[in-house]
C-alpha cells in the first residue's frame, strides 16, 4: 500500500534530467519520456506467451491429468500421475506412429533436399527463362497442404487415377497399383507427395546460398584442374554446408509435425500404415477426446523438435538470419 | 570453363528446353487440378490429358458449396495477417533499436516458437478457448492463424529494420516527434518491402491453415475452405470435378501472390522462413 502525498511528483510528463538519462544520444535510450521502448514490443511477448508459452506449459500439464469427454460435462481433470504416458507408451499404434514419422520425415527429407539441390545447380548457371522457370516451381509450395494433398488423392487413385493410366499406358504395370489404399505402399505415396510440396523450399533457399559462393573459388578450382564433379564436391558442398544445415532442420522440423497431408490423403490409413505422431495426437485428443493422452504424444513431438531446435540455433545463419 | 559466346547461347537454349521440361513434370499435378476442373462432371472418370469439352460447371457448383468458406478464408487470412503486422512491426522495431532488456529472449523465443507443431497448441489451446468462448468463432480462429506468421515476421522485419539508419529517426525526433510519430510516419514507410513480404506469408499461412481450423470449430459456422474442402472431399467424392474446382480456388491466393508479388516470395523465403 503506497500512497502518493501531494507534493511527490511521480512519472511526471517532463521529469527533470536524471543523471546519465538527459544526456544520452544514440538510438538506444534516449527519449523514452513519451513513450517508453518496451510498449513497442510488450503486445508481441504478450501474444507469444498466449499462444506458444501457455500451450508448451499447458501441454506439460495436460499429460499428467485425466482429460477426457467427462471433463467436459463436470470440469473437472484430476491428475492421474504417468497413467496417460504408461497408456500411450503401451500402445502398440504408438511404436508404429513413432517409426512411420522417422520413415516419413526421413525419406521426405533425402528426397526433397536431393532434387532441390539438383535443381539450384541447374538454374545457378544463366540461361533465358530462368528466374521466371523458377518462380513458377515456387507454386506447389504456396499452395495449401491440404489442398495439394486432395489433388494428389485424385492422381493417385487406384482405379480413375492418372498415374495408374499413365503407368498404363507406356506398359510399365497393368494398371491397378493400389498406392493410397495398400499398406505397403500407402506411407511411400505419402513421402512422395511430400517430396513434390518441398522441393520448392529447398531448391529457392539452397539457390540462394549457391549465389554467394564468391565466384573466384570455382574459378581457382578450376585452375588447379578440378573436373565439374570435383569442384562440387570439394568447394561448393563445403562452402554450402550452414545454408545446408539450415535446410535441413527446418524441414525435419516442419516434417515432422505435418498433419493435413496425411489427414487429406489416406487419413492415417490404410490399416494405420500412415500413422504419424501429429495424426496420433489429433486422433488421440479431437476424435477420442482424450487430451490428456494426446498431451503425452504432443510432448514427445516437442522433446524431438527440441533437439533439432538447438542444432538450429547453434548453425551460423549468415544471411539467411538478415532478410534479405 | 571459358566458353564462347555461341556455345553459351547454345548451352543455355538447351538449358532453358530442359527447365521447361522440369516445370511441366512438377507442375503436371497443378495442370491435372486445373484441367479436371474444367471437365463436365460425366467426363471426370474417363478424363484424357486434355479437356474435352472445358466448361465452368464445377465452378459453379464449387462456389455454390464452397463459396462462403473462401470468404471465411479471406477474412481470417486478412484479419491474422492485419493482427501479425499490428503485433510484429513495433515489437521488431523495438528489438532492432532499443536495446531492450530481455530483447535477445524476446528474439531467441520468436524463433523457438516456430518450432512449436500446431497441433500441440491446438491441443492445449482448445479447452482455454472452450472457457473463453472462442470456439467456434472468427476472431479465436483469426488469433490462432495469426500465431502461424507472427515469429517470422518479427524475426524478417528486426533484420531490415536493423538497417533503417537511425540518424534519420533521431532527426525527426530532434524535431519534436515522439517515438510512436517516428515510428509510424518514418520507420513504417521505409519497411515498405519488408512489411508487404511479412504481410503475405501471414496471410498465406493463414489462408493455407488446416490445423487450427480443424481443432477450433466443431461447428461449421467458422468454416475456412480448407476444412471446407476436406469435407467435401469426404461427402461429394464423386464429383471429383467439382472438388477440384475447388481446389483451383483455394490455390488462387497463392498464384495471384506469386505472379503479382514474386520477389517478396523469394526474398521472404530465404529470409530464414519455416512454412507452418
Amino acid at each position: 500500500m503506497s500512497t502518493v502525498t501531494p507534493g511527490t511528483p511521480v512519472n511526471e510528463a517532463d521529469p527533470a534530467p536524471t543523471p546519465g538519462g538527459g544526456a544520452r544520444t544514440g538510438a538506444s535510450g534516449g527519449r523514452s519520456r513519451r513513450f517508453p521502448g518496451w510498449l513497442f514490443a510488450a503486445p508481441a511477448v504478450v501474444y507469444m506467451l498466449a499462444f506458444f508459452g501457455y500451450p508448451l506449459v499447458r501441454n506439460v500439464l495436460m499429460s499428467f491429468q485425466e482429460f477426457t469427454p467427462r471433463t467436459y460435462f463436470t470440469g473437472e481433470a484430476p491428475f492421474s500421475g504417468l497413467e496417460n504416458w504408461r497408456a500411450v507408451f503401451s500402445d502398440d499404434l504408438f511404436g508404429d506412429a513413432l517409426w512411420q514419422t522417422l520413415l516419413f520425415t526421413a525419406g521426405s527429407l533425402a528426397g526433397q533436399f536431393t532434387i532441390g539441390l539438383g535443381l539450384a545447380v541447374f538454374f545457378s548457371r544463366r540461361f533465358p527463362l530462368s528466374g521466371f522457370v523458377r518462380a513458377v516451381l515456387l507454386l506447389p509450395w504456396l499452395v495449401p497442404m491440404v489442398v495439394s494433398a486432395v489433388v494428389w488423392r485424385r492422381i493417385l487413385d487406384q482405379d480413375h487415377g492418372v498415374l495408374n493410366g499413365f503407368l498404363t499406358a507406356v506398359g510399365l504395370s497393368d494398371g491397378g497399383v493400389p498406392w493410397l489404399s495398400s499398406p505397403d505402399l500407402a506411407l511411400l505415396s505419402a513421402v512422395l507427395v511430400n517430396i513434390w510440396i518441398g522441393v520448392p523450399f529447398n531448391m529457392v533457399v539452397l539457390y540462394g546460398g549457391l549465389q554467394e559462393i564468391p565466384r573466384e573459388l570455382h574459378e581457382a578450382a578450376a585452375l588447379d584442374g578440378a573436373g565439374a564433379w570435383r569442384a562440387f564436391r570439394s568447394v561448393t558442398l563445403p562452402v554450402l554446408r550452414p545454408v545446408i544445415t539450415v535446410v535441413l532442420v527446418l524441414g525435419f522440423m516442419s516434417t515432422i509435425k505435418i498433419l493435413d497431408l496425411i489427414l487429406a490423403l489416406t487419413g492415417g490409413g490404410p490399416a494405420d500404415s500412415t500413422q504419424t505422431l501429429g495424426t496420433m495426437t489429433y486422433q488421440l485428443s479431437f476424435l477420442e477426446l482424450d487430451f490428456g493422452q494426446g498431451a503425452v504424444i504432443g510432448n514427445v513431438l516437442i522433446l524431438i523438435s527440441a533437439v533439432f531446435a538447438v542444432l538450429y540455433l547453434r548453425t551460423d545463419r549468415g544471411d539467411l538470419g538478415r532478410g534479405k | 570453363m571459358y566458353r564462347t559466346p555461341g556455345r553459351v547461347r547454345a548451352g543455355g537454349a538447351g538449358r532453358t528446353v530442359a527447365a521447361l521440361l522440369i516445370l511441366a513434370v512438377l507442375l503436371f499435378p497443378v495442370y491435372w487440378m486445373v484441367s479436371t476442373a474444367l471437365q463436365p462432371r460425366s467426363a471426370v472418370t474417363a478424363a484424357g490429358l486434355l479437356p474435352v469439352s472445358p466448361g465452368l460447371d464445377n465452378f459453379a457448383t464449387a462456389l455454390t458449396n464452397q463459396g462462403g468458406s473462401l470468404l471465411t478464408s479471406l477474412v481470417v487470412a486478412s484479419g491474422a495477417a492485419v493482427v501479425c503486422l499490428a503485433l510484429a512491426a513495433p515489437a521488431a522495431y523495438a528489438l532492432a533499436r532499443f536495446e531492450l532488456p530481455g530483447g535477445r529472449t524476446v528474439v531467441f523465443g520468436a524463433l523457438i516458437a516456430q518450432m512449436v507443431p500446431g497441433i500441440v497448441v491446438a491441443n492445449a489451446l482448445y479447452s482455454a478457448y472452450a472457457q473463453l468462448g472462442l470456439v467456434n468463432s472468427l476472431l479465436g480462429l483469426i488469433l490462432a492463424d495469426a500465431s502461424l506468421g507472427l515469429p517470422f515476421a518479427i524475426v524478417l522485419l528486426r533484420a531490415f529494420m536493423v538497417s533503417v539508419p537511425s540518424q534519420i529517426v533521431e532527426a525527426a525526433m530532434v524535431d519534436g516527434a515522439g517515438r510512436l510519430t517516428a515510428f509510424v510516419r518514418i520507420v513504417l514507410p521505409m519497411s515498405r518491402n519488408a512489411l508487404i513480404t511479412a504481410g503475405l506469408f501471414a496471410f498465406l499461412f493463414a489462408w493455407a491453415d488446416f490445423v487450427f481450423a480443424l481443432t477450433l470449430n466443431t461447428t461449421d459456422d467458422v468454416r475456412p475452405v480448407t476444412l471446407g474442402i476436406y469435407q467435401f472431399i469426404g461427402a461429394h467424392v464423386s464429383d471429383w470435378g467439382a472438388v477440384m474446382a475447388t481446389a483451383v480456388l483455394s490455390a488462387l491466393p497463392a498464384a495471384v501472390l506469386l505472379i503479382v508479388a514474386q520477389k517478396y516470395i523469394a526474398a521472404g523465403l530465404t529470409g530464414g522462413s519455416v512454412k507452418q
